[in-house]
C-alpha cells in the first residue's frame, strides 16, 4: 500500500495519478479500433474527452448540490481540486448520458462504439485495480490462508491482487478478441460478460461489501444480473444475424 | 467465415436456455454461499486509520496543558488536522479549521489542529498559533505516536471522524477550502452513513 509518492517537496496521490494513466493509456487504443470498426477516430475521441469532462463535473455539482449551504458560504471551492468532494453516482450517470446523447449527435452507431471502446475499458480495469492497490480500498475479508496480507488492523485475502489478476486476464482475452472478426456488440458484451462473471468470483472475499437483504453481497446480485441480461444480449444479437430475415440480413460486420 | 461459429452457438435457444439455467444456479449458489451477515463487515468496530473503521483512540497532551482525548468526545463529530509550522499548506488551511471551530463548535463539531511535534518544533508551533490567535485546541503529538497510529504519510492530512467514531472522510494534503470542510463537517452531523 502506497497512497502518497514523496518526491522531494512533491506529494503525488498515487491512486489518482494510476486512473489517469489507465485513462492514457486505455485511449491510445482509440484509433486503432476507430479504425477497425470503420468509426471515425476524431469523433471517438472526443465522444472519450468529452464524457470524461462531463462526468467530472456531474461529479462536483452532485457533491455541492448536496451540501449547497457550506459552498454558499465559499463559492470559489466549487473548482477546488479535492477528489474527496466528488460524487460518484452522479458522475457516472452524467457520463453516460453525456456520451449516449453525443454518440447519438454525432452518428456513432451504438455496438460498433461500444466495441470500440472495449479495449479502453479493459485496460482501465487494469489500472483501477493498481489505483486499488495503491490505497488499500477494495480490501478483502480477514482470512488464515497463507497468503493473507496484514492490512487495515487484520490478515486479509490481498482482494487487490485477485481483482488485478482477473483484469489481467480480461484484458488479454479483449487484447485476442479484437483481432477476431465478431459480430457488432459481441466484442463488449464479452467483455461485460467476463467482468461481471470475475466480479460474482471475487466478492466473496471482499472485506468491504455492502450487504442487503440480511446477508447478500449487493455486488454479487448486481453482477449475476448484469451477467445474465449480457448472456441475453449474445443471444438476441446472434439470432438477429442469423434470421433469414429483419435486421441481420445486411452483413452487420461490413454495413 | 471466422463469425459464424459463435453466433450460431449461442444463438441456439436449447443452448443458450442451458447456460443462462448454467449462470443462474452456479451464481446464486455462489452468492449464497459468500452470503454473510452485515454485521461480519468490519467497517466501525476495528480501529484502523481509513473510511468506515473505528477511528484510533488517543490522548493527546494540549499546547495548553491539559489533554485531550478521543474517546472523550464521542457524541460529536472531530475533525482532526496532522500539521507542522513548516508546511506552506498546513498554514494556508489553518484559518479556515479556526473558523469552522468558531462556527460549529456549539453544534457538536471538535476541530484539533494535531501537531507533529516530532517534526516541527514546538516554539515554532506556538509561534505560528499565537500569530493566528488560534483559540481550536492544539495537541502535540511529542513522540511520533498518534503519527503512526494514524499511518501519517504526508502534511497535511485530515480525518473527519462521526459521532460514533467512525472515520467517514480522509483528505491527504491541501490546503482544504473552507467549503470542503464545512460540506464535510454537515455530513458528520448529519449522523451515520446508510
Amino acid at each position: 500500500m502506497m497512497p502518497v509518492l514523496q518526491l522531494g517537496p512533491l506529494a503525488i496521490q498515487l491512486p489518482g495519478l494510476l486512473l489517469l494513466l489507465g485513462v492514457w493509456i486505455g485511449s491510445l487504443t482509440l484509433d486503432g479500433e476507430a479504425a477497425r470498426r470503420g468509426l471515425s477516430a476524431d469523433r471517438l475521441s472526443k465522444l472519450v474527452f468529452f464524457s470524461l469532462i462531463f462526468g467530472l463535473v456531474s461529479a462536483r455539482l452532485g457533491y455541492v448540490l448536496r451540501y449547497a449551504s457550506a459552498y454558499a458560504a465559499d463559492p470559489l471551492g466549487v473548482i477546488s481540486l479535492s477528489p474527496q468532494t466528488l460524487s460518484a453516482t452522479e458522475g457516472v450517470v452524467g457520463a453516460v448520458l453525456f456520451a449516449w446523447i453525443y454518440g447519438r449527435r454525432a452518428g456513432l452507431p451504438l455496438w460498433p462504439t461500444l466495441d470500440a471502446l472495449t479495449p479502453m475499458f479493459a485496460v482501465f480495469a487494469v489500472f483501477f485495480a493498481l489505483a486499488h492497490f495503491a490505497s488499500g480500498d477494495a480490501f478483502g475479508a480477514p482470512t488464515d490462508v497463507p497468503w493473507g496480507i496484514e492490512l487495515w488492523g487484520a490478515a486479509r485475502h490481498p482482494s487487490q491482487i485477485y481483482e488485478l489478476i482477473a483484469a489481467s486476464a480480461i484484458l488479454g482475452a479483449a487484447l485476442w478478441l479484437r483481432s477476431r472478426s465478431l459480430l457488432p456488440g459481441v466484442m463488449f458484451l464479452l467483455w461485460v460478460s467476463f467482468t461481471t462473471g470475475a466480479r460474482l468470483v471475487l466478492e466473496a472475499w471482499r472485506g468491504d461489501s455492502t450487504i442487503i437483504f440480511g446477508g447478500l453481497r449487493l455486488a454479487q446480485v448486481a453482477s449475476l444480473m448484469i451477467l445474465l441480461a449480457a448472456l441475453a444480449g449474445l443471444h438476441i444479437l446472434a439470432r438477429a444475424y442469423l434470421a433469414p430475415t429483419g435486421p441481420g440480413k445486411e452483413d452487420p460486420l461490413t454495413g | 467465415m471466422r463469425t459464424s461459429a459463435f453466433p450460431a452457438w449461442i444463438a441456439h435457444r436449447g443452448r443458450w436456455i442451458a447456460l443462462m439455467t448454467f449462470v443462474l444456479v452456479i451464481g446464486g449458489a455462489w452468492t449464497a454461499v459468500s452470503a454473510v451477515p452485515a454485521s461480519s463487515m468490519t467497517g466501525g468496530r476495528v480501529p484502523s486509520p481509513r473510511e468506515g473503521f473505528l477511528a484510533p483512540d488517543f490522548t493527546v497532551e494540549r499546547s495548553d496543558g491539559g489533554s485531550w482525548g478521543l474517546s472523550e468526545v464521542r457524541g460529536d463529530g472531530v475533525i482532526l488536522n496532522f500539521w507542522a509550522s513548516w508546511c506552506p499548506p498546513c498554514r494556508a488551511e489553518m484559518p479556515a479549521l479556526e473558523r469552522v471551530h468558531n462556527d460549529l463548535a456549539e453544534d457538536g463539531i471538535q476541530v484539533v489542529a494535531l501537531n507533529v511535534t516530532r517534526q516541527d518544533s514546538e516554539s515554532a508551533a506556538m509561534a505560528f498559533a499565537a500569530e493566528l490567535g488560534l483559540s481550536l485546541p492544539i495537541g502535540l503529538d511529542r513522540t511520533g505516536e498518534i503519527e503512526r497510529l494514524y499511518q501519517v504519510r504526508a502534511l497535511p492530512t485530515t480525518f473527519f471522524i462521526d459521532a460514533e467514531g467512525v472515520i467517514r472522510t480522509v483528505v491527504i494534503g491541501g490546503p482544504m477550502r473552507e467549503a470542503v470542510l464545512r460540506a464535510e463537517a454537515e455530513a458528520l452531523l448529519e449522523g451515520p452513513s446508510p
